[in-house]
């Protein structure tokens, strides 16, 4: 089956201040038609800068290098009006924060028919009416007095639906959810990983799930891409990397977050020692070796490449054992 | 939002009332009785006391205000003591020069604050920035009294191109109406834009860091739409915040700029009457500009609940 979205060995670099800042080394990875995607790692690691540079988001200081391809087209280069028509119809976003990324001053109705419009071409009362049905869709109660609201009028949870409403209005083939529950309270987040499942199920969306939450990853996920330093260093189905995580920080992460049951007795959760290191370039080694416990000579004088097959890796000493995590 | 408007509403009579009793008390407490101005060199203690009961002088404080107050109310703000023309006919002719030029001032300035100000935010770090800054740095460092004069010296005695003074008034012929006005108002405008373009580029620089700008720019939205809606709608309440107060400012008189181009409006009718201690004109001049500036005020405050809908539920709660 041929993948929606296809990004191959797409680098991402920041000119700053203090010279050139590697965000995004060569970091490859597919979603197939109606998959979840979940690309998980720390803050910093390079998975938001990867999202936004799929639709040429990012800042005039990025340089972007590499081939991202959206159903055999490629956007890393594409000239801005190609990827105006992409946004939003082809490729919609999904942000952390629902409080600040509506306009204050427009209501959520306007923000939504405004999609339709630039895309779509609907008149305003086929907008309008569509705007309602897709409030539905995300869940809102009473849409039809709903559209006529603005956001301040809203609680974060149904912004957060409006949002989403907005990003489904043209049927995307691909939409990227960065950090969508990040920001909402636990039972809010329940409610919009059922949206987002329910889009799957019903509109077949391939969905880009950024997040650091593995619950999050476990609840909506069909795959998973581990991020580490701007590299892809694991990468599996999703029950296959919670049970047989192969990398040693994919083991450190999942070590590291809570689960009912688990941790009981220590009290405490496991903790990866260090920080993910800021990088003015990408070394040939293994960026984790410094905080890694299963370090090799190798680790630091060469680049561990990904492996081939369901299950890869990019470690020279992968764990193959079964570890209770 | 009705709600909102009745208490704006009321909240502006109590200031036009508060401004009243200041004006009042105001001139009252200026040095010098105004009975000794006017009797002049004879001042024999008879004509003293048929003047002050000519003008109420000799009643209380209370009486005086209320009078004073009564017929302010239905348009009478009496006559000028220098030449016995009432006041409320020499504010007539005066203030409509005033309030044409201020507004034709205010235009000018917001079309082209507004306008460098958008383009200062969106090329920033690029030439066309730099260029809108320079302009709004000579905008406002070079007097504008200079510049009356320069335009006067080259555009008018020179090439021709404006009378250099007079005022024709709007209703007898439209076209030398602005034909003697547009020089002043470019003048003042330019001026004025320097600082409208500074708090644009600020304010428009803030809305496009915003997240709702990442938004709309994922969404697929045209520039165009991104820039002059989005960001430029959050940044309004910014730019009529500072052209009301200039629109203010303007109306109780823009007096260097009427006294270079000769335009009989608000401002020269200020300094005159000041200059001639011709005290019912001070009164009801200040008068009026504190009525100016409460109605202005208002209509600005109106105007943020149009921008901004978190106002209009901030003023009803």
């Amino acid at each position: 089956m041929k993948p929606v979205l296809a990004v191959k060995d797409l680098s991402v670099t920041f000119r700053t201040e203090d010279g050139p800042l590697s965000a995004v080394d060569r970091v490859s990875f597919e979603v197939g038609d109606g998959e979840v995607l979940a690309v998980v790692g720390e803050s910093g690691c390079g998975k938001s800068v990867t999202a936004m540079s799929i639709a040429g988001l990012l800042p005039r200081t990025a340089t972007v290098n590499g081939s991202v391809e959206l159903d055999g087209t490629e956007l890393i280069g594409a000239d801005k009006r190609t990827l105006r028509s992409i946004r939003g119809r082809e490729v919609a976003y999904i942000f952390q924060e629902p409080m600040t990324s509506l306009n204050p001053v427009f209501t959520v109705g306007h923000q939504i028919i405004e999609v339709l419009r630039t895309h779509i071409g609907l008149n305003r009362q086929a907008a309008h009416a569509r705007a309602i049905e897709l409030l539905k869709l995300v869940g809102i109660p009473s849409a039809e007095r709903r559209v006529g609201d603005y956001p301040h009028q809203l609680s974060g949870g149904m912004r957060q639906r409006v949002m989403i409403a907005m990003a489904v209005a043209c049927d995307p083939k691909v939409l990227i959810a960065d950090e969508p529950t990040t920001a909402l309270d636990v039972t809010i987040q329940a409610g919009i990983l059922d949206v987002l499942r329910g889009l799957r199920e019903r509109l077949g969306t391939s969905i880009v799930l950024i997040t650091h939450d593995l619950g999050v990853v476990a609840d909506l996920a069909d795959r998973v891409a581990v991020m580490y330093a701007g590299r892809v260093v694991e990468t599996a189905e999703v029950h296959d990397l919670f049970a047989h995580p192969e990398h040693p920080y994919t083991v450190g992460l999942l070590g590291a977050s809570p689960a009912a049951g688990r941790h009981a007795e220590s009290q405490r959760l496991n903790e990866i020692p260090g920080l993910v290191p800021v990088l003015t370039e990408q070394p040939d080694a293994c960026t984790f070796a410094d905080r890694c416990s299963r370090a090799v000579d190798t680790c630091t004088s060469s680049q561990p490449q990904l492996t081939d097959g369901p299950h890869r890796v990019a470690c020279w000493n992968p764990v193959r054992e079964r570890v209770e995590v | 939002m009705r709600r909102y408007l009745l208490n704006r509403l009321w909240q502006s009579a109590v200031t036009l009332v508060l401004a009243t009793i200041v004006v009042f008390a105001g001139v009252r407490a200026l040095p010098g009785d105004p009975a000794l101005a006017l009797a002049g060199e004879d001042r024999d203690p008879e004509s003293l006391r048929a003047i002050r009961e000519q003008y109420g002088l000799d009643q209380s404080w209370l009486v005086q205000f209320w009078q004073f107050v009564s017929h302010a109310a239905r348009g009478d703000l009496g006559q000028s003591i220098r030449t016995g023309t009432p006041v409320r006919s020499m504010i007539m002719s005066a203030l409509p020069v005033t309030i044409e030029l201020s507004v034709l001032a205010i235009l000018i300035a917001s079309v082209i604050g507004v306008g460098a100000g958008v383009i200062a935010a969106v090329r920033r770090g690029r030439p066309a920035e730099w260029a809108a800054n320079a302009l709004a740095l000579l905008g406002l460092s070079v007097p504008h009294f200079w510049l009356g004069l320069m335009a006067i010296l080259y555009l008018s005695v020179a090439l021709g191109l404006f009378p250099a003074s007079g005022f024709v008034p709007f209703f007898s012929n439209p076209v030398a109406n602005l034909h003697h006005l547009i020089l002043p108002a470019l003048i003042l405008g330019t001026g004025l834009s320097a600082v409208i373009m500074r708090q644009t580029r600020s304010s428009m620089l803030d809305a496009l860091s915003a997240d709702y700008i990442r938004t709309a720019e994922a969404k697929g939205l045209p520039p165009k739409a991104v820039v002059g809606k989005h960001a430029l709608r959050n940044s309004l309440i910014v730019v009529v915040t500072i052209v009301g107060l200039q629109l203010g400012a303007l109306i109780s008189g823009a007096v260097v700029t009427e006294r270079i181009f000769a335009l009989p409006g608000f401002g020269k009718l200020t300094v005159d009457a000041v200059f001639q201690r011709d005290y019912p004109v001070i009164q009801a001049v200040v008068l009026v500009t504190a009525t100016a500036y409460i109605v202005i005020n208002l209509l600005v405050d109106l105007l943020y609940s149009v921008i901004d809908p978190r106002i209009r539920v901030r003023g009803e709660a």
